[in-house]
């Protein structure tokens, strides 16, 4: 996974709440057995209109997407972590991301910066104005600033760690082999199992 | 202080725990699809590891499945291919698969249980949300994304944060006509899509307590909903007759060892919720949306909301939008709106109690002219016990499609969808913007107001049939 520390990009203003991952990745992107190339379908009902904001020329290149509360809620799909990084996004803001979506990104190298819904509308109007203006997200800090605004975001501090490091969960995980061992040795034999098991 | 059942639960599970880190959660099962999974098996390949438990593993072909011409190869070149890689990924990590043809085949969430692999007290984990169906019975059990999937393959454990604990309690008794999903519903509407966020959410009280496990199933099935990471139930009788005799189901000594350690898994009279929902089933009535998302709903006696109404502004906008996308004009009543397509199946409403309920409301009855009426069952077993009932004949004598197991409709990745503009009465579980089909315009109901809808060709309930049938609870 990607280390993330600081970015600094342009951002999408994207005034919707309740963005689910069907919005963000439609099912029949699915379908693929790949991990990349799904920039295409980033949005892709909504981008099939033409005054769709990611449509906006002056979008273009823009890397951190400010979304209305409950982003990401509904299926479990990674795709759309997958196809908002794909499409160049290093960061979401939000006021409230759906739990499962959350994970993901994390595993995936996606920031998701959860702050108040006041500063969500700041940071509306902010790039509304300027579509230019420069929005660093600092995830050593803790902060989202862009023209006068400064503000904290909420992430956890285990997953920041990981992410300000890069590391690959299973790793972390399987260096606990010893531990997964000696609890696998206590479960009740009567716990069921999908396959006859030789022993 | 004493504990809840989702802590009991979690508290049994821990692997390794340290400070500052997530707790380490051991899995007890996983659940594969091949939407989810092919990219973690690449994972694996690609680090040069194993399954370690492929016998607390087992897959299906679900989302992708065609519900007519079984036994063809799969048309569509891009789903076959996706079919065909988690057949060669099963077969080279050891991962025992119930393909398309096999009598164990079906939707993830519905196989879980009818092989009886679905125990109480378990950790179920599945790349796919609505794996909190199986906290029906006393499960914790969650959706993961497919880092995850891979993550559980090569450990067979989580890093989790501990979830907060919500009690949502439904006392008193359901009116008849009014089903488990009419609970379920209600209870996202009044919480919201974001209610739960966070929250393992445990049902209890007298009309939870009444269900069977199919409602169960429906209302746990429907918690990542409210945004919940899971739902539960607390195990008793009810769940115990349910499994005794299953294929996967404890024998003898074993049985009697599981029972006792099972009915333990029940919260403490002391234990302290997160949070505390109450809501009073006699007051329940059946119960549609109107909107986009799954808590945009209301009872069918009530009338397309006027987003003026909403007092908080996003709540205003996304009704704006909703009603814009959904075509509806506020005020009307909801049982005038007209429906295209009846879609009955899916995880949440394709078991068998489902099917016989809407066949109940079905029989010596036509489908209305102007409506194509989907019956998707949610296994091959489902299907075979239907067709031993003859629960098809009532459907194909009434006009309705009968079909084979799958997905189907509920995402529309196989070849069943909604044009745009079609409108859908449906028992699945997301009415989102497209997701039956690109332009497709779903309200979500339960399997006696499907099959009610059907027939009059407006949103329906039983009781607005001429010479009503007998009502049963389901
Ligand atoms: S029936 Fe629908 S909700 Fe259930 S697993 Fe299949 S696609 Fe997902």
């Amino acid at each position: 996974m990607r280390a993330f520390t600081t970015h600094t990009g342009t951002a999408v203003p994207l005034r919707r709440s309740n963005v689910d991952t069907d919005q963000i990745i439609p099912a029949v992107y699915l379908k693929r057995v790949t991990r990349t190339g799904f920039e295409d379908a980033l949005f892709a009902a909504w981008r099939q209109d033409p005054g769709f904001v990611l449509n906006q020329p002056e979008r273009a290149g823009a890397t951190i997407l400010v979304a209305g509360p409950d982003f990401g809620t509904g299926s479990s799909r990674e795709h759309a972590v997958w196809a908002l990084n794909d499409y160049g996004f290093r960061v979401v803001i939000s006021s409230r991301f759906a739990d499962i979506f959350r994970g993901n990104s994390l595993k995936a190298g996606l920031l998701t910066a959860q702050v108040d819904q006041d500063v969500v509308e700041r940071l509306w109007e902010i790039v509304e104005a300027d579509p230019a203006t420069p929005v660093t997200v600092d995830l050593v800090e803790r902060t989202v600033s862009a023209g006068d605004l400064v503000a904290p975001f909420d992430v956890d501090d285990y997953g920041r760690w990981r992410l300000l490091e890069g590391l690959d969960d299973i790793d972390l995980t399987l260096r606990q082999a010893d531990a997964i061992d000696s609890f696998e040795s206590t479960r009740p034999s009567w716990k069921p199992r999908t396959l006859p098991v030789l022993s | 202080m004493g504990t809840t059942l989702a802590e009991k639960v979690w508290e049994s599970h821990v692997v390794r725990r340290a400070e500052g880190e997530p707790d380490l959660l051991y899995i007890d099962l996983h659940l594969v699809h091949e939407v989810t999974s092919p990219q973690a098996f690449d994972g694996l390949r690609l680090a040069g590891r194993p399954v370690r438990r492929p016998d607390l593993t087992i897959a299906t072909e679900d989302h992708n499945v065609p519900t007519t011409g079984l036994g063809q190869p799969i048309a569509d070149p891009v789903s076959r291919t996706q079919v065909e890689t988690l057949r060669r990924n099963c077969e080279e990590f050891g991962v025992r698969l119930h393909p398309m043809g096999d009598a164990s085949q079906g939707i993830v969430h519905v196989i879980g249980p009818q092989l009886g692999l679905t125990q109480p007290g378990m950790t179920v984990v599945c790349g796919d949300s609505h794996t909190s169906t199986h906290g029906a019975f006393g499960a914790l059990a969650f959706g993961i994304g497919t880092s995850e999937v891979e993550h559980v393959l090569a450990t067979q454990t989580l890093p989790l944060k501990p979830f907060k604990t919500m009690a949502i309690t439904v006392k008193g008794q359901l009116a008849p006509g009014v089903t488990a999903k009419d609970i379920i519903l209600a209870v996202i509407a009044k919480i919201g899509t974001g209610g739960g966020q966070g929250h393992v959410l445990e049902y209890r009280g007298e009309a939870i307590r009444a269900l069977s496990m199919e409602g169960r199933m429906t209302i746990c099935n429907m918690s990542i909903e409210a945004g919940a990471r899971a739902g539960m139930i607390a195990p008793d009788e009810t769940t115990f007759a349910y499994l005794k005799g299953r294929p996967h189901a404890p024998q003898g000594a074993d049985w009697d060892a599981a029972v006792e350690n099972w009915k333990s898994l029940v919260t403490d009279e002391d234990a302290v919720f997160d949070r505390e929902v109450v809501i009073d089933a006699s007051e329940l009535s059946p119960f549609v949306t109107w909107g986009t998302n799954p808590g945009q709903g209301l009872p069918l006696s009530a009338n397309v909301p006027d987003p003026k109404d909403f007092e908080n502004e996003q709540d205003r906008v996304a009704a704006e939008r909703a009603l814009e996308y959904m075509g509806l004009t506020a005020g009307t009543p909801l049982r005038d709106i007209r429906v295209d397509t009846v879609f009955l199946g899916s995880c949440t409403n394709g078991r068998i109690e489902d099917l016989r309920a809407a066949a109940d409301v079905l029989k010596g009855r036509r489908v209305a002219d102007s409506v194509r009426m989907l019956v998707v069952p949610g296994s091959v077993q489902v299907r075979l016990q239907a067709e031993a009932e003859g629960l098809n004949e009532v459907f194909t004598a009434a006009g309705a499609e009968w079909r084979g197991a799958g997905c189907s409709m509920c995402l529309a990745m196989n070849p069943d969808k909604l044009a745009p503009g079609e409108r859908s009465a449906s028992t699945s579980n997301r009415n989102f913007e497209g997701r039956q089909g690109a332009g497709g315009r779903t309200h979500l109901v339960s399997p006696q107001v499907a099959a009610a809808t059907a027939v009059t060709g407006h949103l329906a309930a039983p009781t607005d049939l001429a010479g009503e049938p007998a009502l049963v609870n389901a």
